[in-house]
């Protein structure tokens, strides 16, 4: 049986990325928990990406951005056997982590950030201002659809996923009710998947 | 549960944000690893959102990963739990070696058994083989034996003992004459064995005048075990005497070898 999930883990190595993370991720996370490093290297390959986009929307200092998304693939090879999927989503506990180290970061006293409209910005600024994206985003194409977005669902992203609000924060935040943040929120993610799934 | 109501609630994107309770999160698990469909719906909606969040990374990161991988091994916070996976990997691939060493280990004491077996039921067979022999000889010795006992037992068999002569006063013999069938068994337990070269001749005598008729050797003498030898007697022998010839017989005894001597009492 070991032998069996050893070789399972190398064969999947050669999937295609997209391959990986629906069908082959249960046992490639269990590959990660036992300290293969090629696991690692897909696990980073899948992630690191979106890790680095939620990341940079909170620092907002690529440098700096770049540093916390080494030290948060440190943290995810080293808590990896932590990790239980009877608790959440793997993505949900990379973001977790990503947040957290994130707003440690920018918290920190070594961290001195000019931009102090931190408050007001998110990332549909980010997202506008960019001119170079990865080959894997129809960047115009979400660019367009960002622009078309509500603000009210740009604001509710932004806080619910970027920033890792709860549903009070967000209401508070927004002054929407409590108890309308979970179905808006759901509208707004299937206006998102329209235009990112086919 | 009305899975389609459960889906378009709004949990699956919070539950994917994590921004549910510890409590509310473990239930949407379980859920999902029942229902399939939730699962899809929860897929979609972290592949949407991981194309989001990547559309927000100022670069690709790829050429990070070197620099991560060296801190992998290095970073002392890194150390100890870096240690474990790498030992599970070991294991792992250990495990595969340890089996096949195992299996070869496991082959050769199995061989090694089986040759030993084979050895042990050879050996087994070989004294069952001897067993055999000596349980026939024994029965061919019995048979013998009640024949002997048979021919003495007969009521025309008549003793004559043998005394010993001049050259061997200690020798002796007997010989069981059966009259009916002419047949003369000669006991020659009491003879010594005769020298290399040489053999006894068994004579038939009749007196006035003194005629020797040879009955024959005793073939083997050495070999046969109770030293009782039949020959055929037609002869109205009145003595029987045993000499020592040399190799083939005589066709007169030597009569300064004669061994034994003994005369037939009359009827």
């Amino acid at each position: 049986m070991p032998l069996f999930i050893f070789l399972h883990g190398s064969l999947s190595y050669f999937y295609p990325a997209s391959h990986y993370i629906f069908m082959q991720q249960d046992a490639l996370i269990l590959e990660l928990q036992k300290g293969n490093e090629r696991a690692f290297e897909r696990i980073y390959h899948l992630y690191s990406e979106s890790t680095y986009g939620i990341i940079f929307t909170i620092i907002r200092d690529e440098k700096v951005a770049e540093e916390v998304l080494q030290d948060v693939f440190l943290k995810i090879w080293d808590k990896a056997p932590s990790y239980n999927s009877d608790k959440g989503r793997f993505f949900t506990w990379i973001l977790n982590i990503a947040r957290n180290a994130s707003i440690d970061k920018i918290r920190s006293k070594d961290f001195k950030n000019d931009q102090q409209n931190l408050k007001t910005d998110n990332f549909v600024d980010i997202l506008e201002a960019k001119t170079n994206f990865s080959e894997a985003v129809d960047s115009i194409g979400l660019k367009k659809y960002i622009d078309a977005l509500k603000p009210v669902c740009k604001k509710l992203i932004d806080y619910l996923f970027f920033k890792g609000y709860t549903q009070k924060e967000t209401s508070e935040e927004l002054d929407i009710p409590l108890g309308t943040v979970k179905t808006r929120n759901r509208v707004c993610i299937d206006k998102l998947r329209a235009m990112v799934i086919k | 549960m009305d899975i389609q109501k459960y889906i378009s609630s709004g949990i699956l994107e919070l539950y994917v944000y994590g921004a549910l309770s510890e409590k509310e999160s473990s239930e949407v698990s379980h859920v999902l690893k029942e229902y399939p469909e939730v699962k899809a719906e929860v897929e979609e909606i972290e592949k949407a959102l991981l194309t989001l969040s990547a559309a927000t990374a100022p670069n690709n990161a790829e050429h990070l990963i070197s620099s991560i991988k060296e801190k992998l091994s290095k970073s002392p916070t890194g150390t100890a739990p870096v240690a474990t996976p790498v030992r599970s990997i070991n294991w792992i691939t250990y495990s595969g070696w340890a089996a096949s060493l195992l299996l070869l280990i496991g082959l050769f004491v199995f061989f090694n058994r089986t040759s030993e077996l084979r050895e042990e039921l050879q050996a087994a067979n070989a004294r069952n083989v001897q067993m055999e022999e000596q349980i026939a000889n024994a029965r061919e010795d019995a048979e013998k034996a009640e024949e002997l006992l048979a021919v003495i037992r007969d009521r025309n068999v008549q003793r004559i003992p043998l005394k010993g002569q001049q050259v061997a006063p200690e020798a002796f013999a007997s010989v069981y004459w059966n009259t009916q069938e002419n047949t003369a068994y000669i006991d020659a337990k009491e003879l010594p064995e005769p020298p290399r070269g040489k053999v006894y001749q068994v004579w038939s005598l009749t007196m006035q005048p003194l005629t020797p008729t040879s009955l024959g050797l005793l073939a083997n003498f050495e070999a046969d075990d109770n030293k009782v030898f039949s020959l055929e007697n037609p002869n109205q022998s009145e003595a029987f005497g045993i000499t020592l010839e040399p190799e083939g017989g005589s066709e007169t005894p030597t009569m300064d070898q004669l061994y034994v001597l003994g005369t037939v009492a009359a009827p």
